[in-house]
């Protein structure tokens, strides 16, 4: 009987080393993503100051980030770094360092959008009621400017998810990676292996990251109501 | 209740100047504030008079002159103005309710937060008060579900749940439908019944003759004219008081 491509999957323990690998996946992600959310509040708070030198310092910080391509500074610091520092960094933890200061650059400049398209009299009238400069940012601005960062933060969120599949070219074994090994050993018994193992990391993508723009769509309607 | 005016000046203006880029919106404007006493100012758009209000709670800075509250100046480089602010309310134009909370939570956000009050008690204050102006039903409402006048209803018993000594109103009726512009002045004119200090800008002229116990007129950044409500408004001295008046006559 002709092997059908789809059993692929189902080979050996191929299932469970492409979870193996999207658990690494995740795990670069998730990681990532909490560090930069929290760097990213305390560089968009401080990018509403109107201290100039720091003002620059996260301009620079933002641009270097949008211009470099991320798999560059994934080899900057997996190769460049690790050498003039002379530091043994695994794969791993360079694509956590870079992936949350990529996010953090990003999601700085998605929560400075947020605070600054609050309207001005939302802070006058904080102010009119005698709160201090941070409790205004804390009961007043940062609350409502979380709503606003929403549809920015799950866009970013998705595109670091999608992003870290560049971890392979700094030989993290990651769901990609596993999804070639396994194409690779089976490529005589299943010539369609391909078709089917990509398709089937499509779904698991799928599966990660729709529930993100599920859950921002739910918050939304809620905030909206 | 009585009229609790009295001669204390609670608040003096001493030639202020206010200045943005270089085009002065200030040019010397001095008057003092009694206890007690409404004063509403009147004037053309661009007199400087919305800017003079946002000076006395420090929400602009001035250039010289000097604002005294309660005998101490509010003009040195360690005024704490939130200190000040607790005790100078202040109300504006465009209902600035907080839209992510609810209206109690709004009322108590400054009782709570900034005068660190007992919760029971500064809640059953602000239940009293919403119940006086009518809406004590829409206390779990978020902004977005009242009309124009019921925020800005709220909008004044949150500045009163702070118990200050001076509410500073501009225009608050500047952006309210005609039919809901009534239910906001008659909130108003009961504060000042019940002795109020006040100091009110406005363009709604049968309630500022009603409410003011002095009329303020500027024009061009400075006062032409200080009188009692009545003068001003059948007799106004200054041409350019007339003229202004006349406007509002068809």
């Amino acid at each position: 009987m002709q092997n059908l491509g789809i059993n692929v999957i189902f080979q050996g323990r191929n299932l469970q080393r492409l979870f193996e690998g999207l658990l690494i996946t995740m795990e670069i992600s998730f990681i990532s993503i909490v560090i930069a959310t929290f760097l990213g509040v305390l560089i968009g708070l401080s990018r509403t100051t109107k201290y100039k030198p720091l003002l620059l310092i996260n301009r620079l910080y933002l641009e270097f980030f949008r211009i470099i391509p991320t798999l560059v500074w994934l080899f900057i610091f997996y190769f460049g770094v690790t050498t003039a520092l002379n530091v043994d960094l695994s794969g791993l933890s360079v694509a956590i360092i870079v992936f949350s200061l990529w996010g953090a650059a990003e999601m700085g400049d998605i929560v400075r959008g947020a605070l600054q398209s609050l309207p001005k009299h939302q802070t006058e009238s904080g102010m009119a009621l005698g709160l201090s400069h941070w409790q205004l940012y804390l009961y007043v601005l940062i609350p409502q400017a979380v709503r606003r960062t929403l549809p920015g933060t799950i866009n970013l969120a998705t595109r670091m998810i999608k992003t870290t599949s560049l971890v392979v070219l700094i030989g993290v074994i990651d769901v990609v990676k596993i999804g070639q090994q396994i194409i690779e050993s089976s490529r005589f018994e299943f010539p369609t292996a391909s078709f089917w193992v990509y398709g089937f990391i499509f779904v698991l993508y799928f599966i990660v990251c729709y529930p993100l723009s599920v859950l921002s769509n739910k918050l939304e309607m809620k905030w909206n109501n | 209740m009585m009229k609790t005016k009295s001669e204390i000046t609670l608040l003096k203006i001493n030639d202020i100047h206010k200045e943005f880029d270089n085009k002065e919106i200030l040019t010397g404007v001095s008057f003092e504030l009694h206890r007690g006493e409404v004063l509403v100012i009147l004037g053309p758009s661009g007199c400087g008079k919305s800017t003079l209000l946002r000076c006395i709670n420090g929400l602009e800075k001035i250039q010289s002159g000097d604002i005294i509250f309660d005998e101490t100046s509010l003009i040195q480089d360690n005024t704490n103005w939130p200190v000040i602010r607790e005790k100078i309310g202040m109300v504006f134009q465009n209902y600035d309710l907080f839209p992510h909370m609810t209206v109690i939570d709004n009322i108590l956000l400054g009782p709570l937060k900034v005068q660190k009050r007992d919760k029971k008690e500064a809640l059953e204050q602000a239940e009293d008060l919403l119940a006086r102006v009518g809406l004590l039903d829409r206390k779990d409402a978020f902004p977005r579900q009242l009309s124009g006048g019921q925020k800005q209803r709220i909008a004044i018993v949150r500045a009163l749940c702070m118990n200050p000594e001076i509410i500073l109103f501009d225009e608050v009726t500047a952006s309210l439908d005609p039919e809901v512009v009534r239910e906001v002045l008659d909130v108003i004119l009961g504060l000042a019944k019940q002795g109020m200090t006040m100091v009110i800008v406005t363009h709604e002229m049968g309630f500022a003759r009603s409410v003011a116990d002095r009329i303020i007129f500027m024009d061009e950044g400075n006062i032409c004219e200080i009188a009692e409500p009545d003068v001003f408004f059948t007799n106004p001295q200054t041409e350019r008081a007339q003229h202004f008046l006349n406007i509002f006559q068809y």
